[in-house]
């Protein structure tokens, strides 16, 4: 038994950490889209953190624990400083500003020679274990779950909902946005700093535009609106390509085609976060 | 040398103006962001490209089918993919990420079917002499180039102002409801939109193929972002917007490649992008930024 599991583990680990960091980059996008911000910054925000966490272990010799700590408050505080002003916009114009803030990012770690430059980061020591990515996860999904029953995740549903209303509410719109977005930047950079110590190497190009448009999509397919459909989404999504190995290049036509026929057909994701008991405090109210 | 970088700059900024107006169009009419444009303009060159080396037409026949086919190609795509989500009246994420299936569907597709390297036009399809004048050398790329975005764009603008198709259009634009009521067949000028703008994305798409002479399923992407970048700049919808931030973009690469360094080159437009958002985020035309009461 133990044999098995041990070849098991030995063939599949890479795959098993990359569902466990793709459902993390999922989760963090749910976060900022709970709040009713469509932001593509999060791959870039990984990267943040990628380079972050890579940086202290290999240049300063960090602890790995240190270096995840600070590869979550790195991308929190740049988070923390584009949000102010563009948290501003709102739909599309957010949408395309971080987009904008990606692009330049990449351009940016393209041109400083002491990070790779455009070779990146290479020879990154291995470091991430499959109880790092599992207790993180846990801890995600239990701040996001005691998050989502709290007065702020109220607050992040209300401002999704009608951003008006709510502020005439008295609720600090711009302050639960800005924590939305930093929250999210966190995270996707906790994944970024996990995700650099198994995979050897990064590269600036590794978290553009297509990154941030897999991240959105693994959330959406799964179902944004709740804890389990990002999970679901990271897990099938990551699981795809390799069933689909036999169909070469065209397997990404078979991601395109899949996220069509889910926005088309599943609104609400795989896993829609509808629950029966919302809908009946509705009702009870109505009634 | 001011000179020769000025007319490089126009010509690189025209290819930029014509592929932003049709985008910007979808956005003006329709009120969606189609991200699949991107994908289209790569479709527009590799159909040039097959209907020279394979039927050996002239270059200028296979730009006038090219742009035909495309805006078919954009017709489809609104069809099947845009018209299901206006019918559910969805928010504006789901086309957003619709299109950006369609793109990666279709962008997966052509290097399955094309490969993913390079193609080229075959040698002799343009007239490769240039002009020479004085110390400026203008070759018959980007004076077909010029020649063809002006077209376009007086076109464009004529139809929007002068005919009574423009000034449905100019109708929709304004509230697509209100517009039905008056009898204006929405629906139908919906796919009218999606075909011109598909064929300005064609048309451009053929133009920066023969222009660079480099085509690759990859190509949209990167034009797509710039794309963007243009019709934020110059205020989203806002054709006259569309022109001038395509050509001030145009301006600004060249300009700062020759004058100050090629890295930072493609970083220019989403610089100037994040900059205009954070200062005016109407963009330099723009009047409304939202319509949410």
């Amino acid at each position: 038994m133990l044999e098995w599991l041990e070849t098991f583990w030995s063939t599949y680990n890479t795959l098993i950490l990359s569902i466990g960091i793709n459902s993390l980059l999922a989760l963090s996008i749910a976060l900022t889209l709970s709040c009713g911000l469509l932001s593509l910054a999060n791959a870039a925000f990984m990267g943040i953190g990628a380079y972050a966490a890579a940086t202290l272990t290999m240049q300063f010799n960090c602890p790995f624990e240190l270096a995840l700590i600070l590869s979550i408050l790195t991308p929190v505080c740049v988070a923390l400083l584009i949000g102010l002003p563009t948290l501003r916009l709102s739909g599309v114009y957010l949408a395309m500003a971080t987009l904008g803030f990606g692009e330049v990012l990449r351009v940016v770690i393209m041109n400083i020679d002491f990070i790779g430059g455009p070779m990146g980061l290479n020879g990154i020591p291995n470091l991430t274990s499959f109880w790092h990515v599992l207790a993180a996860l846990l801890l995600v999904v239990y701040l996001l779950w005691r998050l989502k029953a709290s007065k702020v995740g109220r607050a992040f549903v209300a401002i999704r909902e009608d951003e008006v209303a709510a502020k005439l509410m008295g609720i600090p719109v711009m302050q639960f946005k800005l924590l939305a977005f930093s929250l999210g930047a966190g995270i996707a950079g906790l994944a970024g700093g996990l995700n650099a110590h198994f995979t050897y190497t990064i590269g600036p190009n590794s978290y553009a535009f297509e990154n941030a448009v897999e991240i959105l999509t693994m959330a959406v397919f799964g179902g944004a609106n709740s804890l389990l459909g990002p999970i679901l989404g990271g897990t099938l999504l990551t699981l795809l390509p390799e069933v689909l190995r036999g169909l070469k290049e065209y397997r990404l036509a078979v991601n395109g085609l899949v996220l069509i026929l889910v926005v088309l057909y599943l609104p609400n994701g795989l896993w829609s976060g509808k629950s029966r008991r919302i809908k009946k405090s509705m009702t009870s109210v109505q009634g | 040398m001011l000179s020769q970088q000025l007319l490089n700059a126009l010509s690189l900024g025209s290819v930029y103006a014509v592929f932003a107006l049709g985008f910007t169009l979808i956005f003006g009419v329709l009120g969606v962001i189609n991200l699949s444009h991107g994908v289209i303009f790569m479709m527009g060159s590799y159909i040039a490209l097959q209907l020279v080396t394979l039927l050996h037409l002239p270059i200028v026949l296979a730009l006038v089918v090219a742009a035909i086919l495309s805006g078919l190609l954009a017709v489809v795509i609104d069809w099947l993919v845009l018209r299901p989500l206006r019918a559910r009246n969805a928010p504006h994420l789901a086309p957003m990420i619709a299109t950006i299936g369609v793109s990666i569907l279709l962008t997966s597709l052509i290097q399955g079917l094309m490969g993913a390297e390079i193609r080229r036009f075959p040698s002799g399809t343009l007239p490769e002499e240039s002009i020479t004048w004085g110390d400026l050398h203008i070759t018959y790329v980007q004076i077909g180039i010029m020649v063809i975005a002006i077209m376009m764009m007086v076109g464009l603008w004529l139809l929007m102002k002068k005919t009574q198709l423009g000034r449905a259009l100019r109708a929709i634009a304004e509230s697509p409801k209100a517009a039905a009521l008056l009898g204006i067949p929405v629906e139908k000028l919906f796919y009218c939109t999606s075909f011109m703008a598909g064929s300005l994305g064609g048309v451009a798409g053929v133009l920066v193929g023969l222009s660079f002479n480099a085509i690759s399923p990859f190509m949209g992407q990167p034009m797509l972002h710039k794309g963007i970048a243009v019709i934020i700049l110059g205020g989203m919808g806002d054709i006259r917007g569309a022109l001038i931030g395509g050509l001030f973009l145009g301006f600004a690469e060249v300009f700062s490649v020759a004058y100050l360094s090629s890295d930072f080159r493609d970083a220019i437009a989403f610089g100037l992008l994040f900059l205009i958002l954070l200062i005016k985020p109407s963009g330099l035309f723009g009047r409304i930024l939202e319509r949410k009461a």
